[in-house]
């Protein structure tokens, strides 16, 4: 292709992401004139119809913004209540609040991995064409989701948008004995996961590194799942309550969802990889032995390889479920009092995308006047932009096909979820 | 006997209230039509699975499928909107060996998806007319 050819590659409709999205790239040569990654699910409106809502109904009315990731909705929300009401989970209530959100990782997780993004590496254009040559992988694949699941629906009633989370715990807790019957199937799907964490770190990875400052939740005593403080590799270390301050959104024309950057910085990346490599200490045994057996090392650059970081956790999550099992003494009330009033509460936790912040405004009534819901593909989006940028250097000689195929896949190593992002995929390349 | 919908999404219920009215199956269930619909006909020799469509075909036809020997088309049945729908299901289970002897298919053209409980004129004389056909079987 002559250097000075215009081209124009643009994907109309992303497959395999949750919700809709769209990619345009202009190129000169080897030059980039343009590159949008658009997010054109339509606006939502959440936080418009909180407004005037108690604070007690933002779980419920937040796990709708997201069928897979309902769990860190409910969470975040509850943490947000929670902080602004000056309590504190603890004992049987706060390891309910972790093992279920370890169902929602493992559910998510194992769809990403086996039916979203293995297929990209083995040429397939989905799971089903994929099941025909690698049936024992999707049947493990199935069965890891199931148990995910079941691990939400013992908690929270039913696996989508699951209606026993409340702010303060829960309205009915589990007894020790339902618990225990997670266990079997359990002590499968980490085996399941380690097995997983090997198959997929030797699948075909693209050289691909980028220097990412990367943000998670980080906890002292625990790789961070439903709290802790927000930390980066860049010596960001504050409280959630603090997002705002070193946090910033931007509207832009191209995307229905709002672009997130560190004020006074750029991109920031979200999501396992991110959590893997600034919280790597605090893995599990067994998911850490499967990260080395990998040869991940401590932190991984390689946004291809996040398809083996989310194996890890999908260890890691089955492991802390057990543990956490194991140690579960059924609390005596399923929730505690909360009250908040005339206040402002932040909450996060670590969706499977990555951190999810929610700020809740309350008046003297507890009546929720103002909600601000920060989901991390919204946050991913620059990044994922940044990515692309730098992908297509060196790779202009490839066909307008090749490249649309692999840009697709730089999209989906982020496991975007345009749905709770719009607030997103079709590709467009186009050449001078 | 499987229905699969959402009970509050209008004529997307028309497979539920089959699976409820019908009297000649041994088992009803209730799916929102993702791959542990698989787990759900497990075992079972015959399986009966009825779902909305969405083809543009006028509201209450009936689509009938004899799905183990013909694959499914797409663009039919309606989608799921947090999974996979029945149509992706079948031919995963094709794939996995999964797929039971002996499985029908039926898809009743939607009038509205409009949230609110209900079935339309059309789709209500649909799913009359279809469990009849499936108890005379």
């Amino acid at each position: 292709m002559p250097m000075s050819v215009e081209r124009e590659i643009a994907v109309d409709y992303l497959a395999r992401v949750e919700g809709e999205g769209a990619m345009y790239l202009k190129l000169k040569g080897d030059e980039v004139l343009d590159l949008r990654f658009k997010i054109f699910e339509p606006p939502r409106f959440f936080e418009a119809f909180l407004r005037g809502r108690r604070f007690s109904e933002a779980p419920d009315i937040t796990a709708r913004i997201c069928g897979i990731c309902p769990i860190a909705y409910q969470t975040s929300a509850c943490n947000a209540m929670e902080s602004a009401g000056g309590v504190q989970l603890t004992g049987g209530l706060r390891a309910l609040r972790r093992l279920i959100y370890c169902g929602e990782w493992v559910e998510s997780h194992a769809l990403h991995v086996y039916f979203l993004h293995a297929p990209d590496f083995l040429g397939y254009d989905n799971a089903i064409a994929m099941a025909a040559d690698f049936p024992e992988q999707v049947q493990m694949g199935l069965r890891l989701k199931k148990i995910g699941n079941q691990i939400m629906s013992l908690i929270g009633g039913r696996e989508i948008h699951p209606i026993n989370i409340r702010v303060g715990g829960f309205y009915r807790v589990p007894t020790k004995k339902e618990l225990e019957t997670l266990v079997p199937d359990l002590e499968w799907a980490l085996e399941a996961a380690v097995a997983t964490t090997r198959w997929v770190s030797g699948l075909p990875f693209p050289e691909f590194e980028r220097d990412y400052e990367f943000v998670a939740l980080q906890h002292p005593d625990e790789y961070a799942i439903h709290e802790g403080r927000i930390v980066s590799n860049r010596g960001l270390d504050i409280s959630v309550d603090e997002w705002g301050d070193h946090f910033e959104e931007s509207h832009v024309s191209w995307s229905n969802a709002l672009h997130a950057r560190r004020k006074g910085g750029g991109a920031y990346h979200l999501g396992p990889m991110a959590r893997y490599s600034l919280n790597f200490e605090k893995l599990t045994p067994m998911a850490r032995k499967a990260a080395e057996e990998a040869g991940l090392g401590s932190r991984c650059n390689n946004p291809f390889r996040s398809i083996v970081v989310r194996a890890v956790e999908i260890a890691f999550a089955c492991e802390e479920a057990l543990r956490l099992i194991d140690g579960y003494t059924q609390p005596d009330a399923p929730s505690i009092e909360v009250e908040p009033r005339d206040v402002v509460g932040h909450g996060a936790s670590e969706a499977p995308r990555g951190t999810l912040y929610h700020r809740y405004a309350l008046d003297s009534g507890g009546l929720i006047t103002e909600a601000h819901i920060v989901p991390p593909t919204s946050q991913n989006q620059l990044s994922i932009e940044d990515d692309l940028r730098a992908y297509v250097v060196g790779r202009t000689q490839l066909t307008d096909d090749q490249l649309q195929w692999q840009l697709e896949q730089a999209i989906r190593c982020y496991d975007p979820c345009i749905s709770c992002a719009t607030h997103f995929l079709d590709l467009t390349v186009e050449r001078e | 006997m499987i229905g699969v919908g959402n009970p509050t999404r209008g004529d997307d219920a028309a497979g539920l209230e089959v699976a409820r009215r019908v009297r000649r199956v041994e088992a009803h269930q209730e799916a929102n039509g993702s791959y542990e619909l698989m787990d759900v006909w497990e075992g079972a020799d015959e399986v009966i699975v009825v779902d909305a469509a969405r083809s543009g075909a006028p509201p209450g036809t009936v689509h009938r499928f004899d799905a183990h020997h013909e694959p499914l088309p797409s663009g039919i049945l309606a989608t799921s909107t947090h999974s996979v729908g029945v149509m992706e299901t079948i031919e995963m289970a094709r794939r996995l060996g999964r797929l039971p002897e002996r499985i029908m298919v039926y898809g009743i053209e939607v009038s509205t998806l409009a949230p609110g409980v209900g079935l339309s004129d059309q789709v209500e004389r649909a799913v009359k007319e279809l469990v009849m056909e499936i108890d005379r079987a």
